[in-house]
Formats: structure tokens, C-alpha cells, sequence
């Protein structure tokens, strides 16, 4: 079957698509975004976290067909252009690779997309940066195996202390 | 990061090098997806390769019929192994182990045949076209019958093996390790020592096998290329040592086999071994095109080893003031159906089988053993963790037993510099475990759940969110842990790293190009090697080079030692290119032709002589010439243990870290949360602060991870649990907050005296949670992982 829907702000169409394909294989194989990653493939790692029209979703879960018309933004989809046309990562982006929240890498995508909703709820709320409690429910669907979390926790109050102009999250 | 020391030896001007922070050079390619994992390769002619696995795990093969799966379209190759054309077996110690079953299969799981199609859905319904006849036979699930029985029935035939007589092979026994210490070597009676005892510790332990539950699926992508070799791009731990392995099994020398690493999704031991290496390079071949693989998380918990379950007994014995007379350990480790790693993880289980403690009179007698259970190798920390949790164990019941302190009780029997292991070998090291465990005590304990800002917030309960209590029935306890782990190679083995290190001017800047084959599998080395060779060569920028086969091996990303080997390789090697830019600093006239090396430094991308200042920048110095030279790095010589007495200097260097965990445990619903899991550790000297951070961190929740939860559960050779729904690793909520104070006491044989640093602390955390529960909970708790229903002792 064909798809076709929205995938960081472009319109895509993807061709004999098997209808049991998921969106994370389409987004990987047919689209050339393998970012979003393929680590259980059944909803337990976070690792192939999106943007589903806003609300984050793992990719895996997600038939290809269920996307027909929809929009889709992935960790490729994260880093925007600045006025000078150059990309920019996102200061979630950064901070995780300043605060050291990045070893083998492989949950690193979906970490992101997740504590990226997370501050741009707590922004949306107007609450500066989120307590540990907050950034630890928010992200207790995304397994890591490499840092033991402590670093990821540093690297979400350093963008959120960044994105809240202040400096109350501390570095790493 | 509180420090007793500093590394004065790192004042260097050049900015990012040893004992800096920087960046690593992979990190923006990680945040962006656009790091290529093996399982992202992509070509456009590209196939699937799938596996069959056996559904039985012991059974005979009668036949094999694939002519259903052939004629299925989009099926492009069903290979079995009469299509292997090489060896029939391949294995990183014993090659024991078939590339696809023939004869018999010996554990559920085991590859059978593969497929090559256009989808993975194809290939999926090609493997169900496939018929094998099988014979089922009766499993060998016990591990204790199979190092025993004599009547055990064989899991590989006796003769079909290669035999290694200094492990004491025989029956299912992959190896017997004894060692034999004061009276026990000259044959006293137990008795005898028990007599003089004042107090004596019996206790059986059992710990359950862990899963490295990396988070990258074994994966990679097999090129045919024109010479009639292969390209393969691949996660694995040892580039070479894959190599070494394939060639045989493919039939080809191994110059055509080349491999290039793949990004790799974590590693921790389960990629020592070959996975689907050789399957996709099979299939590529015989189809002509490239044949990626990819395991899915069910089938990568039958795709790569485990840690060893093991069963212990220990006997201690002290006197009343806590010092420690004798101890006797049996330790049994489940090696599954293949040898893997199971001779040297026997070899680390029996000489680190009792710990870091002086005892004069000791016996170990460890044995790894064949079963028809998933084959079980490497994982962080490698033999050395089971038993580490056995002998923490008994060091908190003596304590208890004679009214001690658990942290006095080790302080007086703690090993340090000059102490001899059980296997005779002087510790010739700095090894403060006294102070670090004072340091440990010393650590500030978390406020006690009364002074919480607000105690009955759920999220800071055992239960959390799921409001399984506000508080009632909930009890802390404190807990202390200590391990002793290996790093590097050991037992004789020639262990060395290889580095090619290019110092030339690009666009007017001097640049250093860094190639080794050593496996960047998310620690960090590749930040390493840059800061290395800034420090050497005084220069800003450093490329480091795709790590592949075009240059000599780097051993194994493996038992705590790339820092130590890769990065003393990287390290000599700058140090030849640096003798060659002097020579040039002396040919072109810049200093007298007599100046010796030793006047002469790089810093800050100049030549500097320390009699007349900067002599020439490093691009003047250079000119248009490119230095380049390939330096192979040995740690010093180990010896074997001696197969009757255990005794050896078996190992290169040491490393220690002491837990300190503290736990609320809702003791009517069995729960735990770990409240901090705060640590010490001696790493010589930091390279990197951060990524050290990172590596303790990571290491002692993979141990906290063994203690709470962690069991890949295997019923009659069957795992139950083969997903991340039901084999549960640690989340952000399970994961404490973790203090560490790391000291700086420098190994003086270690390239900047640095001491590997990512094990010791999977060893040290599971005794330490478990400890802490049992403080709270009174149960005596001799398995782990501790389960919700030992805790309420159901």
C-alpha cells in the first residue's frame, strides 16, 4: 500500500508498504530516518520515541497506515535551522552531549524526543526548571543500559535551567 | 568531584587533553540520529538474513528439508550447514560451537539455517517453511549434576573436542580450577582449623544469570566485494578477533575478510562472542549482494551469552577479634551448551573467588561446566561478581556473629599493597581499601524519610505512583559492599594494542590522525585517544580514524582495559612520532644537531627546548612531511595458574570499589527502593572526570539491576522471560541518586598510572543493596535477585 504523510514539516510517500510494517520500519527503511531506534520493538525502551501530531509515541507501536495524513517529527526533526540558515541543535541536544548524558548512544533519540515534551510542557506551564521527581516520572519509559540515568538527569535540568534563562539546573 | 588528590602530572597548556573534560567526538552525530548503528546499514540491493533457531535444547537433527522456503518468492538463499565451506565450528576459546547445528542441537536457540529474502516478513515465512526432524532428547538443565555425576549424560561427545589439558577437562567440566593455600596445601583437615575458630560462617549462595540487555540488537550489514571476499560492518567488542573466527568458517584467508566497526548500541560482554558475523557473511556470498541482519530483542536474548549463574558454599572462619583464619569456597558456573569465555571466567571466579581479604589458610575449587542451558561468556565484571556477592555475604554474617561493625570487620582484614592474593601474586600496586572504606562510612547518609520535604509524596516511596503505600511498613536499611576485579587480560595471555598515529599540517594547522581497531562501544575511548594524543603531541586537533581491520588488533573493548591498552598504544606511538619530528627539528637546523630528545617537548602546537624556548611552530617543524608510525602496546607478562594448586601471578592490575547503598523496603508487600547507592573508588589516575562518572554509574546500576531484578529465567534449557516487558532492567525511577568520591592513587606500571575503572563497581553494588535489604528486612537473603517474595519470606 501506499502512505503518505507529514515527517519533520515535509510531506513523504512511501510505496509497497506491507501492512504490517510498523512507522518505526517505515521511518528507518523506506525513509531513510533510521534515528528513531529499533531497540525491543515492543513498547518497553522508549528508544524509538516520536512525535505523533505532538503527543510522543513509540514509533514500534505504531502501525505505518495508522500515520496516513498525519504528522510525524522524529530526533532528525529535533535540530532547527537558525536565521542563518545553519541547523542548530536543540538545547536538549546540546546539553546532552555537554553534561556527558551520551555513551553508546542507542536510547539517546528517544530520550530526547521525551525530555524535549517534557520541557516544552513545563515551558507551556511557565514553571521554570522541573524537579527531579518530574524529569524521573517523565522519563521512566526510556530504558538506558550505559550512565545509570545521572547524567541524563543532569543534561534535562541544563536545558531546562538554559530554556528557562536561567541558571538554577547547574551543569554537569 | 571530591578528589584526595591532584593529577599535577596533567598541567598541560594544550587544551582537551588527559585529565580534561571534553566533548566526545561522536556526541553530536548521536543527539542528531544521524550515527550509523550497525542496524542502520542500508544499501539498495540489499537482502534480509534471518535464523532459524532449534525449538528444543538438546535434541538430534535427523533432517533437514528447506525445498518449501526455496520455493517461496523473494527467498533468494537457504543455507544450512552442509553451505558452510569452511570449518564447521568457530569459538573465541574452545571451537566448540557449530555455525549452523549438524548433528545435534545443544541449547534452545541454536542456529539451525538462515535465510536471505527481499522483506524481513518473507524471510520470517520462508523460516516457517523450513522442516527439521528432531530427536528429542532429554535436557541437562543441572549444573551441579553436570560437574559431577558421573552418569550425567554428555552434552558433546567425548572426542569431539579440543582437549586443554591444563583446565582439567573432563566429562561436562569446560574447566576445574582448585587452589590450595597454607594447611590446606599441606592437606590439614577443616576440622583442625574450624577447632581454633571463634566464630564460623557456612552459607550457600546462588545468583541468577543476567543479561547484558544492551540496547543495540545484534546487527550489521556483509558486502560481497569483487575479490571473492567479504566486507563486513559490524557492532562488535574485537574487530580482530571476529576476523580470526569468520575466515576459517567462510573458507577464506583471512586478508579477505575485512570488517569495519558499525556503531555500537552497548556491548558489556555480549558481543565478545560472534553472533550473526558469519550467517550474514554466508549468505552474502552465495547470493552476491549485501544481506543485512538483525535481531529482534527476543531473539538477541538467544543470540549472545550471559553471565554465568553460579552456586557457591563458602566456610569462613575468624577469630573474636574479627580476623578472618581460613575459608573454603565451591563455586559452580553454568556454561550452557558452548565454551565461550567459561575457562576465563573459571580462572576469575576461583582467583578472586574470596575476595580482597588476608586469609591464611584458603581452598577454592571452581568448576564451569557444559549444559544444555543458553550458553553463557563475558559480562561486566566476569566471573568476579558472583562471587563477590557470596563473599560480601559472609563478611556481613561473621560481622554480625562477632559483634562488629560490617565495615570493621573488613578494615581488619583488608588487603593492601604488598598483600598476596590466594593465588600467591603480590598486589605491587596502591590498593587503599581500608581508607576507602572509612570513606565509605564517612559518606553523608540521604535525609531519613521523616524529614522528606514531604514524606508522603508517592514518588519518593517503594511502589512509587502505583500508591502501593503512603509510608506504612516502610523500613530503610544500610549496607556496604566490596569488590575486587582484574583488569585486563590474565593468565599468560599475550594481551597488546595496536596504534597508527599521523602527525601532518592541514590548511596550516597541525593534525593528529588516531587509527586503532579498539571497539568504541559507547565508554568513551574515542574521546580518550584524542585527549592522549593532544597531551603527547601538543597539538588541538585530533581525528580519530573509523576503527577497522586495516590495522593491527586492539584486543578486546573488555575486562576494563582500552584505556590502559589502547591508550598506552596511542600513547607510545605519539611518543615515536614525536622522536621523529625532533630528528626534523635537528635536520633542518632549528636546534644544534647534538640536542637530545630530552631538551626538546610539543606544546601548544610549538617545539619548545627547554635551553632556548620555542624553537618552531609544529607546521615549520613539519614542513610538507607527514609523520607517521604504528606502535603495538603489551602490558607486562601473567602467568597461568597452576592446574593443582591455583597458584600464579594470573593477573595484570587491580581494581577496587567500596558501595555504600542505602534502601526503604515495604516489608509487608516485599519492595524496594534504593534511596542513594553512593561509592568510592581508586582509578590511579582520571582521564577524563565525566565519562569516569559515567562509567561507575552505569556499572553500579547494572549491579543494582542483578540485585532487585535481573534473571533471565530458564526452565529445563527454556528462558521464560525473553523481552523487555518481562526481563526487567532498572529505569530512571529505580535509579538512585549516586555520590562518587574517587581517588587518585597512581599504578605505577599503567600508562599514566590509570587503573581500568568500569568493572569494580558492578561487582561491589549488588552485595551493597542486598546487604541494606537484609538490614531492613532481618531475611537472610543468599540469592540474587532478591525477589519481592524473599523479602516476605514466602
Amino acid at each position: 500500500m501506499r502512505v503518505t504523510f507529514e515527517v519533520n514539516g515535509e510531506p513523504v510517500t512511501a510505496d509497497d508498504v506491507w501492512p504490517g510494517e510498523s512507522l518505526l520500519y517505515v521511518l528507518r527503511e523506506r525513509l531513510g530516518l533510521p534515528g528513531s531506534k529499533n531497540a525491543c520493538e515492543q513498547g518497553e525502551c522508549g528508544s524509538c520515541t516520536v512525535y505523533l501530531d505532538g503527543v510522543t509515541a513509540c514509533a514500534c507501536l505504531v502501525a505505518a497506515g495508522q500515520c496516513a495524513g498525519r504528522s510525524v517529527r522524529t530526533v532528525e526533526g529535533l535540530a532547527e535551522a537558525g536565521p542563518d540558515g545553519e541547523r542548530r541543535l536543540a538545547a536538549v541536544q546540546e546539553a546532552f552531549v555537554e553534561a556527558g548524558a551520551v555513551q553508546c548512544g542507542f536510547c539517546t533519540p528517544g530520550l530526547l524526543v521525551q525530555a524535549d515534551d517534557l520541557l516544552e510542557r513545563t515551558a507551556r506551564a511557565g514553571r521554570g526548571v522541573p524537579g527531579d521527581p518530574e524529569i524521573r516520572e517523565a522519563l521512566a519509559g526510556n530504558l538506558c543500559r550505559c550512565t545509570g540515568y545521572e547524567k541524563i538527569l543532569d543534561a534535562v535540568r541544563l536545558a531546562a535551567a538554559r530554556e528557562a534563562g536561567t541558571t538554577e539546573g547547574g551543569a554537569a | 568531584m571530591p578528589r584526595t588528590a591532584t593529577p599535577a602530572a596533567f598541567t598541560s597548556t594544550t587544551r582537551d587533553g588527559v585529565g580534561a573534560s571534553p566533548r566526545r567526538p561522536d556526541g553530536t552525530l548521536k543527539v542528531t540520529g544521524e550515527f550509523a548503528y550497525s542496524s542502520d546499514m542500508w544499501a539498495a540491493d540489499m537482502l534480509w538474513g534471518m535464523t532459524l533457531r532449534s525449538p528444543h535444547p538438546h535434541a538430534r537433527i535427523l533432517g533437514i528439508d528447506v525445498t518449501e522456503a526455496v520455493r517461496l518468492p523473494g527467498v533468494y538463499a537457504v543455507l544450512t550447514h552442509e553451505d558452510v565451506p569452511g570449518e564447521k565450528r568457530y569459538g573465541l576459546e574452545y571451537q566448540d560451537q557449530p555455525v549452523l547445528a549438524f548433528g545435534k542441537v545443544r541449547y534452545k536457540g541454536e542456529p539451525v539455517a538462515i535465510v536471505a529474502a527481499d522483506h524481513p516478513e518473507t524471510a520470517r515465512r520462508a523460516l516457517d517453511r523450513i522442516r527439521v526432524d528432531y530427536e528429542v532428547l532429554a535436557p541437562v538443565s543441572d549444573p551441579r549434576r553436570a560437574a559431577f555425576d558421573p552418569d550425567c549424560p554428555l552434552v558433546h561427545e567425548a572426542g569431539s573436542l579440543p582437549v586443554h589439558e591444563h583446565y582439567r577437562q573432563s566429562g561436562n567440566r569446560v574447566r576445574y580450577q582448585p587452589i590450595r593455600t597454607g594447611a590446606f596445601a599441606d592437606g590439614t583437615p577443616v576440622a583442625e582449623l574450624r577447632a581454633r575458630a571463634a566464630a564460623v560462617v557456612t552459607g550457600e549462595y546462588e545468583v541468577g544469570m543476567q543479561d547484558q540487555a544492551f540496547l543495540g540488537p545484534e546487527s550489521g550489514m556483509a558486502v560481497p566485494a569483487e575479490d571473492g571476499g567479504v566486507d563486513l560492518y559490524i557492532a562488535t567488542q574485537w574487530l580482530h578477533v571476529d576476523q580470526r573466527q569468520i575466515a576459517p568458517c567462510l573458507g577464506l584467508p583471512q586478508d579477505k575478510v575485512r570488517l569495519t566497526l558499525a556503531g555500537v548500541g552497548g556491548a558489556f560482554g555480549a558481543r565478545e562472542d560472534l553472533s550473526m558475523q558469519i550467517h550474514a557473511c554466508l549468505l552474502a556470498l552465495r547470493t552476491g549482494r549485501p544481506v543485512k541482519v538483525v535481531y529482534n530483542r527476543e531473539e538477541s536474548f538467544y543470540g549472545h551469552v550471559h553471565r554465568h549463574p553460579a552456586t557457591m558454599r563458602f566456610e569462613h572462619g575468624a577469630a573474636a577479634d574479627g580476623t578472618l583464619l581460613y575459608a573454603t569456597l565451591e563455586i559452580i558456573l553454568d556454561g550452557g551448551a558452548y565454551a565461550s569465555a567459561t575457562p576465563a571466567v573459571v580462572g576469575v571466579a576461583s582467583s578472586l573467588g574470596l575476595g580482597p581479604y588476608e586469609i591464611p589458610h584458603t581452598r577454592v575449587d571452581a568448576y564451569g561446566v557444559y549444559t544444555t542451558n543458553p550458553p553463557c561468556g563475558a559480562m561486566r565484571g566476569f566471573g568476579a561478581v558472583q562471587a563477590c556477592f557470596g563473599y560480601e555475604s559472609q563478611m556481613d554474617r561473621l560481622a554480625a556473629e562477632l559483634g562488629l561493625h560490617p565495615v570493621e570487620l573488613r578494615v581488619r582484614n583488608a588487603m593492601a599493597q604488598g598483600s598476596r592474593l590466594i593465588t600467591g601474586q603480590v598486589i605491587d600496586a596502591p590498593l587503599p581499601m581500608a581508607d576507602m572504606l572509612r570513606r565509605a562510612r564517612a559518606l553523608p547518609l540521604p535525609p531519613a524519610r521523616a524529614d522528606l520535604p514531604d514524606p508522603a509524596d508517592l514518588r519518593t516511596l517503594p511502589g512509587g505512583v502505583a500508591n502501593t503505600s503512603h509510608g506504612e511498613g516502610v523500613v530503610r536499611g544500610v549496607g556496604y559492599g566490596v569488590g575486587l576485579k582484574n583488569l585486563c587480560y590474565s593468565e599468560g595471555f599475550d594481551d597488546y594494542s595496536t596504534a597508527r598515529v599521523r602527525l601532518e599540517v592541514v590548511g596550516g594547522e597541525p593534525v593528529a590522525l588516531v587509527h586503532t581497531a579498539a571497539a568504541e562501544v559507547g565508554q568513551g575511548l574515542i574521546t580518550v585517544k584524542g585527549q592522549i594524543a593532544r597531551t603527547e603531541l601538543g597539538v588541538e586537533r585530533v581525528v580519530v580514524h573509523p576503527a577497522d581491520t586495516r590495522v593491527g588488533s586492539s584486543g578486546s573493548s573488555s575486562a576494563s582495559r582500552q584505556s590502559y591498552m589502547t591508550g598506552g598504544a596511542v600513547k607510545t606511538a605519539c611518543e615515536a612520532v614525536r622522536a621523529r619530528v625532533f630528528d626534523l627539528v635537528r635536520e633542518r637546523g632549528l636546534v644544534p644537531a647534538d640536542r637530545p630528545d630530552a631538551d626538546l617537548s610539543l606544546v601548544g602546537g610549538k617545539v619548545v627546548s627547554a635551553a632556548d624556548g620555542v624553537v618552531a611552530g609544529l607546521a615549520e617543524a613539519l614542513g610538507p612531511d607527514a609523520v607517521e608510525e604504528t606502535r603495538e602496546f603489551h602490558h607486562r607478562p601473567t602467568e597461568a595458574l597452576d592446574p593443582t594448586t591455583g597458584q600464579g601471578a594470573s593477573h595484570t592490575q587491580f581494581g577496587m570499589c567500596v558501595h555504600r547503598a542505602v534502601v526503604d523496603v515495604d516489608v509487608e508487600l516485599g519492595l524496594v527502593k534504593v534511596v542513594a547507592l553512593d561509592a568510592v573508588q581508586d582509578v590511579g589516575r582520571v582521564l577524563h572526570p565525566q565519562q569516569l562518572l559515567g562509567q561507575i554509574q552505569g556499572g553500579a546500576t547494572q549491579g543494582l539491576g542483578l540485585a532487585l531484578m535481573e534473571e533471565v529465567q530458564v526452565r529445563d534449557g527454556e528462558i521464560r522471560n525473553p523481552s523487555f516487558t518481562d526481563y526487567l532492567i532498572p529505569t530512571i525511577l529505580d535509579t538512585p541518586p549516586m555520590r562518587i568520591e574517587v581517588l587518585e592513587h597512581p599504578d605505577p606500571h599503567a600508562p599514566y598510572g590509570l587503573r581500568g575503572a568500569g568493572e569494580p563497581p558492578t561487582l561491589s553494588s549488588t552485595p551493597a543493596v542486598v546487604a541494606a535489604v537484609r538490614d531492613a528486612t532481618g531475611r537472610a537473603l543468599a540469592r540474587v535477585p532478591v525477589r519481592p517474595e524473599d523479602i516476605l519470606g514466602l
